[in-house]
């Protein structure tokens, strides 16, 4: 039985450009008017209307129990389409059948006020999700202890530290029961301990029956909740289906991956008159029918260049970046004499060292071991996609490295019951 | 438990609205306590500026109006009382319309993130007014048995004159808080209109001083003020046949109060889908 049906659904935003003026306000809208009516057109501002398309044309229908994971980049109307999915904002064209009690956690602590108590917030943002007191108060004592806040009930939530806040925020939206829950990205926020415990309850939750629609970036976490997913790009549904199919092709459309360039003649290559470079080139070795390098990827780096000098010693450095452009390290080749020619250098990025995330090679021809002669900043751009086999944890994993380095723990000496 | 199929369409509101309404008194409620709760917090005097600041405004305009300006009172009653009396329902309705007026834009973060039906936000806005009505209601009454004034069967008209003024803050409150989430310059124009009509409204004098001059060419206008009607009317329920009232201007407070809640309510009602747009 499908418990949600859309179709046909589209937003469109109208932006207004206004020549000269800012904003809208209602001294604009009343001299504009006033000015029209004296026929005065000369001095109107030039207002051009654009259309701008939140969603169009979305059709999907979801089942009960189904947990829905929606994915897509920033702007691609995700939000949007989770807020029609909870009436806040109303769809241009189209129509949602929605069967069943639906609960929206667009935010954690929705409606918290900071001056009132913990106690009294609880009340608010309860009320302010859909629950009525008694069933607030029914769930008080178990909402308190799962948010680990006991001690500061009656304390003003503006005292809280940030994470009690989240705490709190979360502890009442888990305790809802709804048959149909939309989530937004409330896993993004709170510490990893929390991120498991909240992902846990959700799981629960699902368990019993209950359809959950849940927006994320974080795609292990959609990996781990979901068994169908929707991939939004611009507007519009591009792909829906089974979670990981749905993921495997939103990560090869997303990522901005060069892993090859080349150049056929020294003329067009990039360099100068000493060095150019012919080819730069990163070679994953893909595990099993995967086409996209994870943790576990090791991957062969080649770079070739032409020496146009007669006579030189010659180093190649290598950096990796991440994006953020730390350098996670940089290693170098022996200098050597080299002639006029090509030349070519090669190394091993081993499997299990870099952890997840997106990463950049820049390349370095160095002379005499102190002269660069040319750099190629960001040859080659990457992402390391984040795998985890027996971890009920997914957060994001910390650290710039991810080395299996063996470790082990062994029982001592069993404590044996004193009888 | 049967559970009901919700349609979204554009340009389509809830079909079970007023039902919504009702099934989120709860919220209300709690929305109200929030904004009652939240009014005093960290203040030293507390709820004392309930009583504070109605007790002032009318000590400053008894000094002001009665001993400089030398108004005179309706014969019978002590100036004190009358001014105490208009500042108390005139300070609900003006509280009111203000906190009606800026509800939604108040409550911004909910109306982006959460789906109730809109009008719970003006409903649950005027509990805090409603309270420090209450409170300088109170203060009144202390001050009529200081001066022996022991009301009548006027008294009995009091609630009407109590919703009627409540209702007014409605009628032109829903308007300017629909028009406020698009044109933040109403939250400008607003303090303006309370103090303009602090003084076209018989709060510091009698209507009787307009009544008496009949052939001045503005005192119509005067007459269609919805307020006077209002104001002269809480007195007369207070005070009794000393205070001045004319029900002819009852009439006219009551059909415009109608007709602007009628049309305010529609306008709100035409807006409340799209203020998540315009927030």
């Amino acid at each position: 039985m499908s418990v949600i049906t859309v179709e046909n659904i589209s937003k469109q935003y109208i932006i207004d450009h206004k020549k000269g003026k800012g904003a809208n306000t209602l001294r604009d809208v009343i001299s504009e008017n006033v000015r029209s009516l004296f026929g005065n057109k000369k001095e109107k501002d030039v207002v051009t209307h654009e259309e701008f398309w939140a969603l169009r044309d979305v059709n999907f229908s979801i089942e009960q129990g189904d947990r829905v994971g929606i994915v897509g980049h920033n702007g691609a109307g995700k939000s949007t389409m989770l807020k029609i999915l909870s009436k806040i904002i109303e769809p241009t064209t189209g129509t949602v059948r929605i069967k069943g009690r639906v609960a929206s956690l667009l935010e954690v602590g929705t409606g918290f006020h900071p001056e009132l108590t913990g106690r009294e917030n609880i009340y608010l943002n309860g009320s302010l999700l859909g629950m009525t007191r008694s069933e607030i108060r029914k769930q008080f004592d178990e909402i308190v202890a799962f948010a680990g806040v006991e001690k500061f009930l009656d304390t003003p939530v503006k005292r809280y530290s940030s994470g009690m806040y989240v705490r709190l925020g979360f502890a009442i939206s888990a305790h809802l029961d709804p048959e149909i829950m939309i989530v937004d990205e409330v896993l993004a926020v709170g510490d990893a301990e929390f991120q498991k415990k909240s992902l846990g309850k959700m799981r629960d939750n699902s368990a019993s029956g209950r359809t959950i629609i849940f927006v994320s970036h974080n795609l292990t976490a959609v990996q781990a909740l979901c068994n169908k997913t929707l991939y939004f790009e611009k507007g519009q549904l591009i792909e829906q289906g089974e979670t990981n199919q749905v993921i495997a092709s939103y990560l090869s459309k997303v990522s901005k991956t060069r892993l090859l360039r080349q150049w056929e003649t020294p003329e067009e290559a990039p360099g100068n008159d000493l060095v150019r470079v012919r080819r730069i080139e990163l070679v994953p070795e893909y595990l099993d029918d995967l086409t996209h390098i994870d943790v576990r990827t090791s991957m062969k780096f080649r770079f070739e260049f032409w020496n146009l000098m007669d006579h030189a010693n010659l180093n190649l450095s290598l950096h990796l970046n991440s994006m953020t452009g730390e350098c996670i390290f940089n290693i170098g080749t022996q200098s050597k004499p080299f002639g006029k020619g090509l030349i070519a250098g090669e190394c091993t990025i081993p499997g299990f060292f870099l952890n997840d995330g997106s990463y950049t090679i820049s390349m370095m021809i160095v002379k005499d071991t102190v002269t660069p002669l040319f750099v190629m900043e960001e040859g080659i751009t990457f992402d390391v996609e984040d795998y985890r086999e027996g971890i009920a944890w997914y957060g994001k994993w910390p650290g710039y490295v991810r080395p299996q380095i063996p470790f082990h723990t062994i029982m001592l000496e069993p404590v044996t019951s004193e009888q | 438990m049967k559970t009901h199929e919700v349609i979204i369409q554009p340009g389509r509101s809830e079909r079970h609205y007023w039902r919504d309404l009702w099934r989120n008194r709860e919220l209300m409620y709690i929305l109200s306590m929030r904004d009652v709760s939240v009014r005093y917090k960290q203040t030293a005097l507390g709820t004392a500026w309930g009583l504070i600041r109605p007790l002032t405004t009318m000590l400053i305009m008894v000094f002001v109006f009665s001993k400089i300006a030398k108004l005179p009172a309706d014969p019978g009653v002590p100036y004190p009382l009358m001014v105490l009396g208009g500042i108390t329902v005139w300070t609900f309705f003006a509280t009111a319309f203000t906190q009606i007026s800026n509800s939604v834009t108040m409550n911004s973060n909910l109306v982006t993130k959460v789906y109730f039906p809109r009008l719970i936000m003006p409903i649950s806005s005027v509990a805090v007014s409603f309270i420090d009505f209450l409170v300088s209601l109170g203060l009144f009454i202390v001050l009529a048995m200081w001066y022996r004034f022991i009301p009548d069967w006027h008294l009995l008209m009091l609630p009407a004159f109590i919703v009627l003024a409540l209702l007014a803050s409605f009628a032109f409150g829903l308007f300017f808080a629909a028009v406020n989430v698009r044109f933040r310059d109403i939250g400008q124009l607003i303090p303006f209109i309370v103090q303009v009509g602090f003084y076209i409204c018989p709060i510091a004098y009698s209507s009787r001083l307009v009544a008496d001059k009949q052939d001045e060419w503005w005192t119509p206008f005067y007459w269609m003020n919805p307020m006077v009607g209002i104001i002269d009317g809480f007195r007369w329920s207070l005070l009794g046949e000393k205070a001045y009232f004319n029900p002819q201007s009852l009439l006219i407070s009551i059909s415009i109060v109608g007709v602007c809640l009628a049309l305010s309510l529609y306008f709100y009602r035409k807006r409340e889908n799209t203020f998540v747009d315009d927030i």
